[in-house]
């Protein structure tokens, strides 16, 4: 049980939209071993965002006990919640999110910004980008790099923290195939070298076969398989 | 210190993605800055003029003329001579120092074919040390030019300007004054102009000849104005009230009845600072409501920017930014708006308080205007405050951003 990044026990999440309760997740569990590399999958409603979101610590569920490596996240506060998830998770999203007007270097640097971190945060950024094969585009802006450069820069920040996760939200949407089969390779050889969890949340079936686990979503609870 | 430098530099790279926008929001600060500092330091400028203008009428200077401060007091009886005499007396008035009965009326001026109307004053001798004048060339008029009425005059430097085209070499020359010649015995030494007209186009000449051939009153002995001196500035109150105990004497004036008034230079330079004081702030006020709207402006852009960088905000909470983190950024953005600003504002300010200077001097009504260190501090910190104030709130609304919302929003 300590090998346990994550801990999922009975969760649930209620929305209120005005008068009516929408129930996103039904008593949910699950668990994800250090180093595992996991597809989470399901329709659209089946509660799989919401799911990612209360892994990843933007959200926090309704009921239910969540532990992040060894923290309890389910009842902390919404600073202490940016700590966790500036120290544990990393994030890598479908459309990139990198910050415009902004070179590679410093967009990989951001999460080192946020940490506090003054002192070798260029050379940790540097390493990062080494790390996914962007060392010669430190430089470049996101408008001159390619889909498949951007989202790598984006994987190069979500490493920089040498998080306990790193969460992956249909990375390879927004790209063509080479390139989307490149980034999960990518990804999978960081899990290899790093032994960093990672989950990737996907649609896409030949995605989720390269992976080791396959969870799956319905009505707001792991279908089991 | 780092990371304030950061999120400065930070804040101008995301201003300057937006110049347009950004230039158009700065606009309400630089007009409200620059018109803060323009009126402020024209309006001390023109104080300045003023108070220096009414000090170079003379030091310790009392101003004694006739007709009371109030309704109650009719007939006032005119001042003559003998008060003039009475108060040099130094036994019953030990602060005064000098005494300087004046006539003063208008006369014309001609030489050759040029002429001009211009203030004549008719002195005694004992004018030139209480109005503290000097004389460029020449000599005051003395005791012989009093008692012999003599037809002579002294020039002011303008007045001779105007008559001559010069102003040295004119003694011995004639000058006609309401048509009778006049000698010319000296030119006074310039005093520069006044926010009450020129103090260099006039004529001095002798009171006894003033009062025989050029202004006439109803009495010979009838004088318009009496400057008093006192003995130091310490001694010009002490002056005032022993004038003033004299003049009683001698008008049998009921009490609180006084059919004169005593002015001091001091009246004077209060009168006008508290005018021009009312006035600068009246327009420094003024200016400061837009400076306020520009605020709003401010507000108003950054409440879009928000808005629109919303899913940033939402990646940036996602990537462990904290509240305060936001809150920083947003806050830095604004008040380097409006820094900037107040800096563009202060330049513009300072300009055209400069040309409001030149144009003035050229219209000889000599403005300088004076831009205190105090002034460009205060409309700084103003326009600092002034973007943190109005900033506050979009960059609260950006900080209490939820991320997962902020993310999702396209």
């Amino acid at each position: 049980m300590e090998n346990q990044v994550i801990i999922a026990d009975n969760l649930t999440k209620v929305y209120k939209m005005g008068d009516v309760e929408v129930h996103a997740l039904r008593g949910l569990s699950l668990q994800i071993s250090q180093g595992e590399v996991i597809a989470i999958m399901g329709p659209s409603g089946s509660g799989k965002s919401t799911l990612m979101n209360i892994i990843g610590c933007l959200d926090r569920p309704t009921s239910g006990e969540y532990y992040l490596d060894g923290e309890r996240v389910s009842a902390i506060k919404d600073d202490q919640l940016a700590t966790i998830r500036n120290q544990k998770v990393g994030f890598v999203f479908q459309s990139f999110n990198l910050l415009p007007r902004t070179t590679a270097l410093a967009n990989v640097e951001l999460p080192l910004r946020y940490a506090g971190l003054n002192r070798g945060r260029k050379d940790r950024a540097m390493a990062a980008l080494e790390a996914v094969g962007l060392a010669d585009r430190i430089d470049h802006r996101p408008n001159e790099l390619s889909g498949g450069q951007q989202q790598r820069v984006a994987i190069a920040r979500a490493l920089v923290n040498e998080p306990a996760i790193i969460l992956a939200d249909e990375p390879t949407g927004n790209l063509d195939t080479k390139s989307g089969k490149e980034i999960i390779e990518l990804l999978l050889a960081l899990n290899r070298e790093r032994g960093t969890t990672l989950i990737i949340v996907t649609h896409a079936p030949d995605v989720a076969e390269q992976t080791q686990r396959i969870i799956r979503i319905r009505d707001g609870v792991v279908e089991e398989t | 210190m780092i990371s304030l430098w950061i999120s400065f530099v930070e804040a101008l790279e995301s201003l300057s993605a937006n110049k347009l926008r950004s230039a158009l929001t700065i606009l309400g600060i630089v007009i409200g800055v620059a018109a803060v500092i323009a009126l402020v330091s024209v309006g001390r400028g023109a104080q300045s003029t003023i108070t220096d203008s009414i000090q170079g009428i003379g030091t310790n200077l009392l101003f004694v003329f006739s007709g009371g401060t109030t309704d109650d007091v009719r007939n006032a009886k005119p001042l003559t001579m003998g008060d003039a005499e009475a108060i040099s007396d130094p036994f019953t008035a030990p602060s005064v120092a000098g005494v300087a009965p004046v006539l003063q009326g208008s006369a014309e001026v001609t030489f050759g074919g040029e002429g001009s109307v211009t203030t004549v004053s008719g002195v005694t001798p004992g004018y030139a040390a209480v109005r503290n004048l000097k004389i460029s060339e020449g000599e005051f008029i003395s005791e012989e030019h009093m008692l012999g009425r003599a037809s002579v005059v002294l020039l002011g430097p303008e007045t001779a300007e105007n008559l001559f085209g010069r102003k040295e070499g004119l003694v011995g020359e004639t000058v006609r004054v309401e048509g009778q010649p006049f000698r010319v015995i000296g030119v006074l030494e310039s005093r520069g102009g006044s926010t009450f007209g020129s103090q260099d186009d006039l004529m001095l000449v002798p009171l006894s000849t003033a009062q025989t051939r050029l202004i006439r009153r109803g009495s010979r002995d009838r004088i318009d104005i009496l400057l008093v001196q006192a003995a130091s500035p310490r001694e010009v109150p002490q002056a005032s009230e022993e004038v003033a105990q004299i003049l009683r004497t001698r008008h049998r004036t009921e009490i609180g009845a006084d059919d004169f008034t005593i002015f001091t230079q001091q009246d004077f330079l209060n009168t006008a600072s508290t005018i021009t004081n009312v006035l600068t702030i009246f327009l420094g006020g003024i200016a400061a409501i837009s400076l306020l709207v520009g605020g709003i402006g401010i507000m108003n852009i950054m409440l879009v920017s928000v808005s629109e960088r919303t899913r940033e905000i939402g990646l940036r909470k996602a990537l462990g930014a904290h509240k305060r983190d936001i809150l920083i950024q947003f806050l830095t953005e604004s008040s380097v708006l409006s820094l900037i600003g107040g800096l563009i504002g202060i330049a513009l300010g300072w300009t055209f308080s400069y040309f409001v200077g030149r144009i003035a001097n050229a219209y000889d009504a000599p403005i300088n205007p004076s831009i205190g260190l105090d002034v460009v501090l205060l409309a700084t910190l103003f326009s600092t405050a002034v973007g943190l104030f109005f900033g506050l709130y979009p960059a609260n609304r950006a900080a209490n951003l939820e991320p997962v919302e902020a993310l999702r929003y396209e």
